[in-house]
C-alpha cells in the first residue's frame, strides 16, 4: 500500500470529523437549551475522538516523526480535505441540525462499508465510531422532524436550511484518483455505491418532517480538493491559534 | 403558546438486576427527546443500561403537612425492618 495515497484518503475521513467537531464546539455554552447544548458538545467530542484515531494513524505512517497535533494544527488551508458542508456556519439551530443530519447519514453509511475494510486499523476505528454516529443520526433526525413538523416559524427556518445546505451534499460522494486506488486496494465500497440509498433516506426523513426535497441539480464542491469556502480561514485561525503562537505547546 | 418545555423526571437502571433510580430531571418537548436528553445528560459515561422518563406533572407527591400522619406512627416500630436476620453473603444489593 502506497503510504501517500493512504494518508491522502485518511485526511478525507479525518478532516470532516475535525472541522465539524470544531464547528460544534463553538456552540459549547451557547446551545439553545442546556440539554441540547450538552448533546451537541457530546457529538463534538465524539467527532474529535474519531479524528484523533485517524490522525494517530497518519502520524504513524509518516517518516518525518509527525505527531497528531502537527497533523491537526499545522497544515495550511488548502491541505485540509474536508467537504464544504461541515465548514458551513452555525447560522441557527435549524442549520446546525440540518448540517448534522446531512452529514450523519453519510457518515453512518460510510462507516458501515469501512467496517469491512481489509485495513485492520480502519476497521477498528469504524467499528468503534459507528455506535457513536448511530446516535448522532438519531439525535439530528429526531430534531429535523420536530422542527419541520413543528411551528410555522420552525418549519420555515429548517426549510431554508435544507434548501441552502442541499447543494453541499453531492460532494460527500466525490473521490479523487488516489482515493479510488485506496478504496480498491483495501476493498472498501466506493461512496458512489450508497449514494442512492443516501438520498432515499434523506428524502424520506424530509417527507416525514413535512419538508420539501429541493429540486437542485447544481452542486457545490471543492473542499476535498483543498478549495474551501470563505469560512474555512476563520475556523483555522481559531483552531490553530495556540499551536501557531506557542509552537509545540502541550496541555 | 407555552414558552418552556415541560419538565421530565429521569430514572436510570445502572445494572441489570437493580431497580431504576431517580437520577434527576430535565426539560424536553416530548418523550422521545426526553430519552435522548437523558442519555446525553446522565448516561454518557456508562452509568446505565436502561432509562425511564416520565413527565413530572404525572407524579403525585405527598404533602409535607401530612408527614405526622404518614410517617410518625412508624417511629417506635423498628421491628418492621427486617434487620433481625442474618443475610447470607451471596445475597447482593440488599
Amino acid at each position: 500500500m502506497n503510504n501517500q495515497n493512504l494518508t491522502h484518503y485518511l485526511y478525507g475521513l479525518a478532516d470532516n470529523a475535525l472541522i465539524l467537531g470544531q464547528r460544534l464546539s463553538e456552540l459549547c455554552g451557547h446551545g439553545p437549551t442546556l440539554e441540547t447544548d450538552i448533546a451537541l458538545t457530546n457529538i463534538a467530542l465524539d467527532l474529535l475522538g474519531q479524528t484523533r484515531s485517524y490522525y494517530q494513524y497518519i502520524a504513524n505512517l509518516s517518516h518525518e516523526n509527525l505527531s497528531e497535533d502537527d497533523v491537526a494544527f499545522l497544515r495550511k488551508e488548502h491541505e485540509y480535505r474536508n467537504v464544504l458542508l461541515v465548514e458551513q456556519p452555525n447560522a441557527d439551530f435549524a442549520y446546525v441540525i440540518t448540517r448534522q443530519y446531512f452529514f450523519d447519514v453519510f457518515h453512518f453509511l460510510m462507516l458501515e462499508k469501512l467496517q469491512n475494510s481489509k485495513d485492520l486499523n480502519l476497521k477498528a476505528i469504524a467499528q468503534k465510531s459507528i455506535k457513536e454516529v448511530s446516535y448522532h443520526k438519531r439525535f439530528s433526525g429526531d430534531w429535523l422532524k420536530r422542527l419541520g413538523d413543528g411551528t410555522e416559524l420552525s418549519q420555515e427556518k429548517v426549510q431554508n436550511a435544507v434548501n441552502d445546505l442541499w447543494v453541499f451534499t453531492n460532494e460527500l460522494f466525490e473521490t479523487s484518483k488516489a482515493d479510488q486506488t485506496v478504496l480498491k486496494e483495501l476493498q472498501i465500497e466506493s461512496p458512489e455505491t450508497f449514494k442512492s440509498d443516501y438520498y432515499k433516506i434523506i428524502s424520506s426523513t424530509l417527507e416525514e418532517a413535512k419538508l420539501n426535497v429541493p429540486e437542485v441539480t447544481y452542486f457545490q464542491e471543492g473542499g476535498k480538493q483543498g478549495i474551501h469556502s470563505e469560512h474555512m480561514g476563520y475556523i483555522l485561525a481559531d483552531m490553530q491559534y495556540m499551536q501557531r503562537t506557542y509552537p509545540d505547546m502541550k496541555w | 403558546m407555552k414558552k418552556n418545555w415541560p419538565l421530565w423526571e429521569v430514572f436510570v437502571r445502572s445494572k441489570n438486576g437493580l431497580e431504576h433510580r431517580h437520577f434527576g430531571s430535565l426539560h424536553a418537548p416530548d418523550a422521545e427527546i426526553a430519552l435522548n436528553n437523558a442519555r446525553d445528560v446522565y448516561t454518557r459515561r456508562k452509568e446505565g443500561v436502561s432509562i425511564w422518563v416520565v413527565e413530572s406533572k404525572y407524579i403525585k407527591a405527598s404533602n409535607p403537612d401530612d408527614n405526622s400522619e404518614l410517617f410518625d406512627p412508624a417511629d417506635d416500630k423498628a421491628y418492621r425492618h427486617p434487620t433481625f436476620y442474618d443475610l447470607p453473603d451471596d445475597v447482593e444489593h440488599m
